[in-house]
């Protein structure tokens, strides 16, 4: 026995005469994880939720969130003796009197772009491989919840230097505000103790953006991980991996000793970002004032998709009974997000409305068996990049050399056209995939090698593929849609015949696929 | 599914294969020597970092390729740093994956929903407790109840009241008057007509007593644009054009869509562009919307020029500046 064997031995020894938990201790140091590279996107988001902790909690010790005009005097030659708030003169002070606090602003505004890159990416698994679905409903809507978060938290964070380009970002959050029918102004002099900046909302957002936001994180992410746990993660189709079990490596050592190394990974490369990567370098664009601006005004790229739906908005707006409407901004700016947020939230239930399932699923779809679903996805997506390359539009005409006006109409046009055609395009490549992998069963792995028959015929050798393959190609359920008749046994009208006649035809839409292989088939095709 | 189509049948778990590590002891103590070269990289990184931190000043500049002229001082606290936390990763990822068990191991899942006896027993339960509550039955504590914990919510509304205070009409009115001395911004100068060249822009604030300090919030409200074109060029009507003065035409620089400072002049085509979300004024036609997303034009200010020469508003702004609001009357 080693050393370090008998001091685990008397640490589990120790930790039980205290609590009685060697039942629960020993039945979750064996947890098993199933690995895959894509149950580590979710990882990367945790981390780098530490790593804004670590390095924002650094930042708070010289950050002075105040909106008191003070005059600079810092090392920063070509900003001195410049008005400027508390604010911005402490950020720079940040990034060059105090050693290393350049390095940690970067650390921390690199963390939180991979944070809400992998946030993303995550969720992109998660939907694609139809993870969502029961029992892990409300671990779906806690992401949601976790992603609006993270949005609200990054920009609230990129304002709080107060420099010109953040200034401006702040400035159109206040016009959303205003805009809003009946309380909008009120709401927005409430927010800023004022009219606009006034002195009042930098010192605000710092207690939402340190003490609030990263409260209701530790809550969610602490929920959504224990839900993890008690629930087991899904994992992969394949060989020997059912609906029923869990196949993959133990918590201890193995999985304690691969996450926990990661955690370093992830932060060592976010570190390495921050110091070769220059990002936001706020003494560049110079202290907030109303009055100016800098060309190129850009938010952070998950605002990106936002601020491109405001800036191809038409140019509407309501005037009645001596009230305005600003429909230019409400539609892109609150109801179009809405919708969009709260469609996300619901589609697991939405799903399991249409298809009528409700069972368990542990067992991860291949996005290709669920055509429906990865088209709906990818349209979604395509929505959100058509967005977001109109939130660069200023940025894309400079780069190319393109007229600014063309970019926008494409977007503006493109909006509503190309969504729905990534919809069909992606379900026919689905199928098509799935036409593909029927065949790859029943006639093997073409190997390239041409045979010359004895009656002078050429044809390609197929070689059949693994039994390993053969179960992944053909795991997958094939369901028939639901059969909801207009009548009832009896002859009489159902009640909301329209609803079910819905449900009838996107449940049809939802069970679309090419058979796939069985063995009969196989069989089939050895008899001749 | 019809029980007759037999489908194609799991072969279960594949059979695992052992590592080199795991049969061949020298293959195992070279992972072991790279496991402790990859952690001792991460010390190596640590000194790095404290070199850095003591000895290279924070003044001091280096050229890399690809980077340029970088801060050394920031570069190698930061690569130090990367270093210490990156190699304890891959030390320890590396160690789990050469000589760590690397056999899967399966364990069983069950259904989360309980047993049907347990679960009728739960239901049981909670209805007997909604029956003990007896909220179904007396309606007085339900009604009462429903009325406090409604009227509770509106505590933290009224106490948040004092957040700022109401608009009034803040957002109508601007410190322009009747007669204010257009100043230039920065510097405060008044301005004569001459000095505006044709096509020239200048950015113009009110005029304020000496000494007195500018707020931004009044900045939000009163940046006025300059701009100098040829008189003929306006195509503007009889009261427009008696707001311009000697081919001098004056607008809210703050945008009518979300409040921008609308900044970027084109000379060529006389328009206006705000680089937030591409609105564009033509500013021959009292900046009508060409494009974008604003509804509504740039305000025009009236200006004219006092006994000395200097430019004057003429009058206060006929309209709101900046972004719309719900109290807004066009």
């Amino acid at each position: 026995m080693t050393a370090s064997e008998r001091i685990a031995g008397t640490v589990a020894n120790y930790v039980d005469e205290r609590t009685g938990a060697a039942k629960w201790m020993k039945k979750n140091l064996n947890k098993v994880f199933p690995d895959h590279w894509s149950f580590l996107l979710g990882e990367i988001a945790l981390y780098s939720f530490v790593i804004l902790l670590l390095s924002g909690t650094f930042l708070t010790f010289w950050f002075d969130p105040s909106q008191r005009e003070v005059i600079y005097d810092g090392s920063y030659a070509p900003l001195k003796g410049l008005e400027m708030s508390a604010a911005y003169a402490s950020t720079l002070d940040i990034s060059f009197e105090i050693r290393g606090g350049l390095l940690m602003r970067q650390i921390h505004h690199w963390a939180a772009l991979i944070f809400m890159a992998a946030i993303v990416v995550h969720l992109m698994r998660v939907y694609f491989t139809g993870a969502f679905r029961k029992p892990r409903e409300f671990n779906w809507i806690i992401g949601v919840g976790l992603l609006t978060l993270g949005i609200v938290e990054g920009f609230l964070g990129y304002s709080l230097p107060d420099d010109l380009l953040s200034g401006t970002g702040i400035r159109i959050a206040e016009a959303i505000i205003q805009a809003l029918p009946v309380v909008g102004s009120y709401l927005a002099f409430f927010a800023f103790g004022g009219a606009f900046p006034g002195e009042a909302f930098i010192p605000r957002i710092y207690t939402v953006h340190v003490l609030l936001l990263p409260g209701a994180f530790l809550a969610l992410i602490t929920v959504h991980l224990m839900l993890v746990w008690y629930q087991k993660h899904t994992q992969y189709p394949g060989p020997g991996r059912t609906n029923n079990n869990v196949v993959g490596y133990p918590l201890f050592p193995v999985y304690m000793a691969k996450a926990g190394g990661f955690f370093f990974i992830v932060f060592g490369v976010t570190a390495f970002l921050g110091a070769v990567a220059s990002i936001n370098p706020i003494w560049l664009y110079g202290p907030y004032t109303p009055g100016q601006i800098s060309a190129g005004s850009q938010p952070d790229w998950y605002m990106g998709w936002l601020d491109g739906l405001v800036r191809m908005a038409p140019p509407l707006e309501t005037y009645i009974f001596g009230r305005t409407i600003s429909w230019n901004i409400l539609i892109p700016g609150l109801i179009v997000p809405g919708i969009l947020f709260t469609g996300m939230a619901l589609y697991p239930f939405i799903e399991s409305w249409m298809t009528g399932d409700k069972r368990e699923h542990h067992l991860l779809d291949r996005p290709r068996n669920a055509p429906n679903r990865t088209a709906l996805g990818v349209m979604s997506l395509t929505f959100m990049l058509v967005a977001l390359i109109n939130g660069g539009n200023d940025i894309i005409a400079i780069t190319f050399d393109l007229s600014i006006n063309q970019i926008m109409w494409f977007s503006r046009i493109g909006i509503i056209v190309l969504p729905p055609l990534a919809f069909v395009i992606t379900k026919r490549l689905c199928l098509s995939l799935q036409r593909a992998d029927r065949d790859l069963v029943l006639h093997g792995r073409e190997t390239g090698r041409l045979v010359m028959m004895p009656h002078g015929e050429f044809v390609e050798v197929h070689e059949p593929i693994s039994p390993e393959k053969a179960w992944l190609l053909t795991q997958h359920e094939q369901n028939p849609p639901l059969a909801l008749e207009e009548n009832d046994l009896h002859g009489v009208r159902r009640p909301g015949v329209l609803k079910n006649k819905l449900r009838a035809r996107l449940s049809k839409a939802h069970a679309v696929s090419i058979p796939k292989a069985t063995a009969d088939d196989l069989k089939e095709i050895e008899h001749h | 599914m019809s029980n007759e189509i037999e489908a194609i049948r799991d072969p279960g778990l594949p059979a695992h294969v052992h590592r080199r590590a795991d049969t061949d002891p020298k293959a195992a103590a070279k992972a072991e020597r790279q496991v402790a070269i990859l952690f001792l990289l991460s010390a190596l990184g640590t000194l790095t970092l404290i070199g850095a931190y003591f000895f290279i000043p924070q003044d001091a500049f280096i050229f890399f390729p690809v980077l340029g002229d970088t801060n050394a001082h920031q570069l190698f606290l930061g690569l130090g740093m990367a270093a210490s936390l990156f190699f304890i990763g891959m030390g320890a990822i590396h160690w789990a994956k050469t000589l760590m068990p690397d056999e899967e191991v399966i364990i069983q899942r069950h259904e989360f929903r309980s047993e049907d006896e347990d679960r009728a027993d739960l239901i049981a339960t909670a209805k007997a407790g909604a029956a003990a509550a007896g909220l179904g039955r007396r309606s007085l504590i339900k009604r009462s109840l429903g009325l406090s914990l409604g009227l509770v919510g509106i505590s933290p509304l009224i106490l948040l009241r004092d957040l700022g205070p109401l608009p009034g009409d803040e957002l109508k009115k601007t410190s322009w008057k009747a007669g204010t001395r257009l100043v230039t911004d920065p510097g405060d100068r008044p301005i004569r007509a001459d000095d505006l060249e044709v096509g020239a822009v200048a950015q113009t604030l009110p005029q304020i007593g000496e000494g007195v300090h500018r707020k931004l919030s009044d900045i939000g409200k009163d940046a006025v644009l300059l701009i100098r074109l040829r008189p003929e060029e306006f195509n503007l009507d009889a009261e427009r054009l008696s707001w311009t003065h000697e081919g001098i035409i004056a607008f809210s620089k703050i945008c009518s869509h979300m409040g921008c400072a609308v900044a970027l002049y084109e000379q060529q085509t006389k328009h206006l562009l705000c680089p937030c979300h591409q609105s564009t004024f033509d500013v021959t036609r009292a900046a009508k919307v060409i494009f974008g997303p604003s509804a509504r034009p740039l305000p025009q200010l009236a200006i004219t020029v006092d006994s000395e020469g200097y430019l004057i508003a003429k009058q206060p702004f006929s309209e709101p500046v900046g972004p719309s609001f719900w109290e807004r009357s066009s």
